[in-house]
């Protein structure tokens, strides 16, 4: 059983007084992040939502020490500060714990233009806890598609509707054969929590990604995020799950939903309290156009049930 | 009290042997030709335990500097090198790390630039990195290579701005030429550990590199403009210690040969100044009354040594290996005019490009081009 939200730390990371939107996920899985990372970690973040919503100059609202990086290199600049703390410890220029040291990055900075340095970062398995809040677009620049968005999304640079799902990032970073990949969202504080807890243990590259979505990007009521969040997992359009040397396990109830305990709610109410999708969906080929958002999700489902009875 | 070693050794080695006289901590590395033994080098050092540091064999340049600045950031040492499309490919990361105020140190081994390829050397890369806000040197010997690195880490951590240390790929980067290596409790007392005033420490959280707003980021930008300027006499001193600890002096903001009294100037930098002092003595033979003016530092240009450096009515001849596109001639001509309009309306400056994508510039070729331009 993942961790009640009552029993979490009282300790808050994210200071109050920020200029995040109300009810932005990635403000509120930051504040969990927080709690399970506690005070000792650099974080690094790229141009992003975050950096924006973390005060002006010379303000902070995040409690860590906060350095702000160019776009694509979020993997190869946390491993210059891992690499830089590790060896200052070794030469004693560095007292008390080493910090954590990890990154706080969107998923323009980890799907598409960081996801060169992050995959060698990965590859060399250097020391630390990529975070890519992910709310399926480029929020922060006004919402274009990214390798995030899925298929029958409009934004910006989609006006008619994404024509290719995204791509299974999560997956991708667990074939680095990295010692440990995690997923989450802010509908389930307590595994999030869980699962952070548990990366700041162990050594090497760890991945999490959070789905976080954005009311402003995906066009639904700012107070219901966390009631999207939820649907999300529970049409199974997003899936919990961690692997730990490479052995996936899902977490609930995306297990349920993966053992076949439990039918994944049809997609139909998940996209259509969205503005994303629903825009798109008045013409005459709106059931087609739901069909092809139900068959990604059947798919991605059927493929990580199957690829999850690999444990070699 | 040990003595000094010499040693036959190439540039980039020399390279590699100053990174770990400097006790640096962090080498964010990845191959380019013709930088590529720097790194090989370096990465047997902390291998077999020679150099107490960490070598990361990051995927890329712009990563390469990410890495680096980032590790700076943290309060590390750092060194790093590339070459030509390297460098180009760090260009936005060597913004910030001017704006972060890092003081990254990092050799560019010149290079002429893509498209079309080229191995060889000129001044193209690291002259396009000029509005960048780094410091940058250019080195004419392997032991310049040596000396210049350990200066250049001095320069840097004094000031907060990064530096490049630039010389020639193969005329000097895989050239063996003599190479003395000062006992290393000289060079320790010359560079002494890095203690940044700020890093990135948990104890005392702040922000870095965040958005600022109009009139901060105005001043930031004014603060790097200042401090450039302001580093010219660090290096000075750096030049000037480095030569009482040592006994070795490659210059300081320029280096000079035979222009005391001279009426024709060479002005040029890298390995074909070292050619040219041969150059000058072949003119001086001819009854030509010739000189070199080198300017060891790129940037901050160098305005006032050179202005009171050249001989009253002199021609200097600026022979440019890069071009100047949109303008006539070089680039280094172009910097040497606008300081001396309304300075020294007696000196007259030509100019030639030469020796692009590494075509050898000889003694006599030089000598000869030097002749043809006093006719023009």
């Amino acid at each position: 059983m993942a961790t009640s939200i009552k029993k979490l730390p009282d300790i808050e990371q994210v200071l109050s007084g920020n200029g995040a939107c109300g009810g932005c996920p990635a403000t509120m899985a930051l504040r969990i992040v927080g709690k399970a990372l506690g005070p000792n970690a650099i974080m690094l973040l790229t141009p992003s939502c975050s950096v924006a919503s973390m005060g002006m100059t010379p303000k902070l609202g995040y409690n860590w020490p906060c350095i702000n990086i160019t776009f694509a290199s979020a993997g190869s600049s946390a491993s210059g500060i891992t690499h830089a703390v590790e060896i200052m410890k070794e030469k004693d220029r560095l007292q008390g714990e080493l910090p954590t040291v990890f990154s706080w990055v969107g998923d323009g900075g980890t799907y598409d233009i960081g996801f060169q340095a992050l995959s060698a970062a990965a590859e060399r398995n250097d020391n630390m806890i990529h975070f890519c809040y992910n709310n399926e677009a480029y929020s922060n620049t006004g919402v274009q598609r990214s390798g995030a968005t899925p298929r029958g999304t409009f934004t910006t640079t989609t006006p008619t509707g994404k024509r290719q799902p995204k791509k299974n990032m999560p997956l991708l970073m667990l074939e680095h054969n990295i010692p440990y990949v995690a997923t989450a969202t802010v509908a389930y504080p307590g595994d999030l929590y869980d699962k952070v807890v548990k990366a700041k243990n162990i050594q090497g590259m760890k991945y999490i990604e959070i789905l976080a979505p954005c009311y402003l990007g995906w066009q639904f009521d700012m107070p219901e995020t966390v009631q999207m969040s939820r649907m999300a997992v529970r049409s199974g359009a997003w899936l919990l799950w961690e692997a730990e040397n490479g052995k996936i396990n899902f977490n609930n109830p995306s297990s349920q939903i993966i053992s076949g305990k439990k039918e994944a709610e049809p997609v139909d109410e998940y996209v259509m309290k969205q503005g994303r999708f629903n825009r798109l969906l008045k013409g005459p080929d709106a059931a087609q156009r739901i069909a092809e958002i139900q068959g990604d999700i059947d798919r991605e489902i059927a493929f990580m049930r199957e690829r999850a009875k690999i444990t070699i | 009290m040990k003595a000094a070693q010499v040693i036959m050794d190439t540039g980039t080695h020399a390279a590699a042997l100053a990174v770990k006289s400097a006790r640096v901590d962090v080498i964010p590395g990845y191959p380019i030709t013709p930088q590529t033994s720097i790194m090989e080098a370096i990465a047997g050092m902390v291998e077999n335990g020679e150099l107490n540091a960490r070598f990361i064999p990051v995927e890329g340049e712009h990563s390469v500097l990410a890495a680096a600045v980032a590790a700076s950031a943290a309060g590390a040492r750092v060194f790093t090198a590339t070459s030509a499309n390297g460098l180009l490919y760090m260009h936005e990361v060597l913004h910030m790390a001017s704006g972060g105020r890092l003081p990254v140190v990092m050799c560019n081994v010149n290079r002429g630039v893509f498209a079309p390829w080229t191995l060889w050397a000129d001044h193209q890369d690291s002259f396009a990195q000029r509005d960048t806000g780094w410091i940058q040197y250019h080195c004419s010997s392997n032991q310049e290579v040596f000396n210049t690195i350990l200066q250049a880490f001095r320069v840097a951590e004094q000031i907060n701005i990064p530096v490049m240390v630039n010389f020639d790929g193969f005329a000097i980067s895989h050239c063996l030429m003599p190479l003395t290596l000062p006992p290393q409790e000289d060079i320790d007392r010359f560079l002494p550990p890095h203690k940044p005033e700020w890093r990135l420490d948990p104890a005392n959280p702040s922000s870095f590199s965040n958005v600022t707003m109009a009139a901060e980021y105005a001043t930031f930008r004014q603060l790097l403009s200042d401090d450039i300027m302001a580093s010219i006499p660090m290096v000075k001193q750096a030049a000037q210690e480095y030569k009482e600890i040592t006994g070795m002096w490659d210059g300081d903001t320029i280096d000079t040969y035979r222009l005391e009294d001279a009426e024709v100037v060479a002005f040029a930098v890298n390995s074909m100044a070292a050619e040219l002092r041969l150059s000058i003595d072949m003119l001086r033979e001819q009854g030509i009354k010739a000189g070199l003016l080198r300017p060891r530092l790129y940037l901050p240009f160098p305005t006032e040594d050179i202005i009171s450096a050249l001989p009253k009515n002199a021609q200097v001849m600026v022979l440019d290996r890069n071009y100047n596109y949109g303008h006539p001639g070089g680039i280094l001509a172009s910097e040497l005019k606008s300081v001396l309009y309304g300075r020294r309306n007696d000196i007259t400056v030509k100019n030639r490009v030469m020796g692009i994508g590494g075509i050898d510039l000889t003694r006599r070729f030089m000598a000869s081009e030097i002749r043809a331009m006093m006719d023009e």
